[in-house]
């Protein structure tokens, strides 16, 4: 059946203003290799004098994962400073420590997490397409503050299963691929795939498919008591996702670029 | 080896350290060695509960600061020769559980125990990660409101990714749920989540469902784990409890509203 694609009431031309969407990008990486930033700053002088153009305005991630453990903590205003100067946009870390992530959060760097480092990784070692998958039990926000849990499974293939139940405050990425759920999902979770996702318990977080981008992706589910769906950005919240489709199998697709949920 | 068994919930004042002791005696009472630890650290209750708050010298910290031996801080229960309480120390903060210093304690127990029964502090923090880390067995305490529910959920959430189990690539943690202060008639009346409510939510292993009751208040304040108080309701349900978390089959009591009063009869047709 048909829902109305505009259930919020906010003037169509307001609800058209933005889209959100998952992108990629490849970028410079800074690997640090000593946490004195004086020497950091004599060898990138030199480097950057003989191409001053290529940093221009070119936003950088810092890597702190291959300083020697041990080193104290690292001058952030510094270093982000340094970077500044030389026209570079510091926009990242990824790879530190709890303490190391802590300050970098305090200058307002974003903490990458150690998905993005594996992506990055496996994408230089093969050109192909690499399935990246990892439950992390913390939401980005408070992964500064802990380590992010290793990978729950890696099955090398387009797909990704779970059947255990994903807990409030779990989130689960299936990283080029579908995603299938053979249990509950609590309120509090978030399911996110390049994919589809499928859940065959009740659905009670929130499940983002097509993260990549796909308009093609879908949400499949056998009880539809959601907190958010979204499809490649097009998102509704559980406000917005009438009553007689809750509680119900359905199906969630985009329809011109409208999110329709349809029951199964 | 010992079992180490967490109690924990995530939310503070469902019953953690009330269900710790009332376990750590009903394993004692059925002959298992077991020892009781109070990962509270700066917030020490378990002592209280247990009776033997006069009696305590040395504690957990002391312990894993090498400043005392076990043998030194474990208190032996009065009434169960197989009960040891290790209290939390008080005037320290939770920063001083390492985790090596936890298992070196942890370990050192299981050669001459049964179970290791952990009462976790409230949060999803240091101090209770410390208590879950090493956990073979997990009892999640929920009381019958949303909150606590949440809080639960997320607290399974991180038994399963941040156990020393999870960690390994092990076993997972057994776990296991407790729905504590339960009162049978507001649930009739609507007011708050029934047994399959919560269930539905968690979808967890049921141990036992503990009745609202003023008994575990008078037990607390005086010092005695409730399940010694066998003509309480919530006695009985702690000593049910620790029958299925033994094997036992054992029905579950106290689910329903005990007394039929004229309202009830009437609504239940």
């Amino acid at each position: 059946m048909a829902v109305n694609p505009n259930p919020r009431k906010t003037d169509p031309d307001g609800s058209r203003s933005f889209e959100l969407k998952a992108a990629s990008f490849t970028l410079p990486i800074i690997r640090l290799l000593d946490a004195n930033v004086e020497a950091v700053a004599a060898r990138l002088g030199a480097k950057v004098e003989k191409a001053p153009d290529f940093f221009r305005n070119t936003p950088v991630v810092i890597d702190l994962s291959d300083l020697p453990s041990g080193v104290g903590a690292i001058e952030f205003p510094l270093l982000v400073g340094l970077l500044r100067g030389y026209g570079m946009i510091p926009f990242g870390v990824r790879g530190g420590n709890r303490e190391q992530n802590a300050a970098a959060e305090a200058l307002e760097l974003a903490v990458l997490r150690e998905s993005y480092v594996r992506r990055g990784k496996s994408a230089n070692e093969t050109s192909t397409k690499e399935i990246d998958m990892e439950v992390s039990p913390t939401p980005p926000r408070e992964a500064a503050s802990s380590t992010p849990a290793p990978p729950a499974r890696r099955p090398g293939q387009g797909f990704m299963l779970i059947n255990r139940p994903v807990r409030s405050g779990q989130r689960v990425y299936a990283s080029g691929g579908d995603l299938s759920i053979v249990a509950a999902v609590s309120s509090g979770a978030e399911l996110m795939a390049d994919g589809n996702i499928h859940v065959y318990g009740p659905l009670r977080g929130r499940a983002l498919a097509g993260m990549n981008g796909n308009l093609e992706a879908r949400i499949f589910c056998q009880d539809l008591q959601a907190e958010l769906v979204s499809i490649a950005g097009h998102y509704r919240v559980s406000e917005g996702i009438p009553t007689e489709l809750r509680g119900v199998p359905v199906q969630i697709f985009l329809d011109q670029k409208i999110l329709r949920i349809e029951k199964l | 080896m010992a079992r180490i068994i967490v109690i924990t919930s995530g939310k503070g004042g469902v019953g953690k350290t009330t269900t710790s002791a009332a376990l750590a005696m009903g394993l004692a009472q059925r002959g298992k060695r077991t020892v009781v630890i109070d990962f509270d650290v700066g917030l020490r209750n378990l002592d209280l509960i247990m009776g033997c708050e006069r009696r305590v010298v040395y504690d957990f910290i002391n312990v894993i600061n090498g400043e005392a031996n076990l043998n030194q801080a474990l208190i032996r229960d009065k009434r169960c020769d197989n009960l040891y309480v290790l209290p939390a120390s008080q005037t320290r903060d939770k920063d001083a559980l390492t985790k090596e210093g936890v298992e070196q304690v942890l370990v050192e127990l299981s050669h001459n125990h049964d179970f290791i029964v952990c009462d976790s502090p409230a949060g999803i923090e240091h101090g209770a990660t410390m208590a879950m880390y090493f956990a073979d067995d997990a009892i999640v305490v929920t009381n019958p409101e949303v909150s606590s529910v949440r809080d639960s959920d997320r607290m399974l959430g991180i038994l399963s990714s941040r156990s020393r189990r999870a960690e390994n690539n092990e076993e997972p943690i057994r776990e296991y749920l407790l729905l504590t202060r339960y009162d049978p008639l507001r649930v009739v009346n609507g007011e708050m989540l029934s047994v399959e409510d919560v269930q539905e939510i968690l979808s967890l292993k049921l141990l036992g469902v503990v009745p609202e009751s003023k008994a575990v208040l008078t037990s607390s304040n005086s010092g005695i784990p409730v399940i010694l108080d066998r003509e309480s309701d919530a006695g009985q349900a702690y000593s049910d409890m620790v029958s299925r978390y033994l094997g036992d089959e054992v029905p579950h009591r106290f689910l329903h509203p005990e007394k039929k009063g004229f309202l009830s009869r009437l609504f239940r047709g």
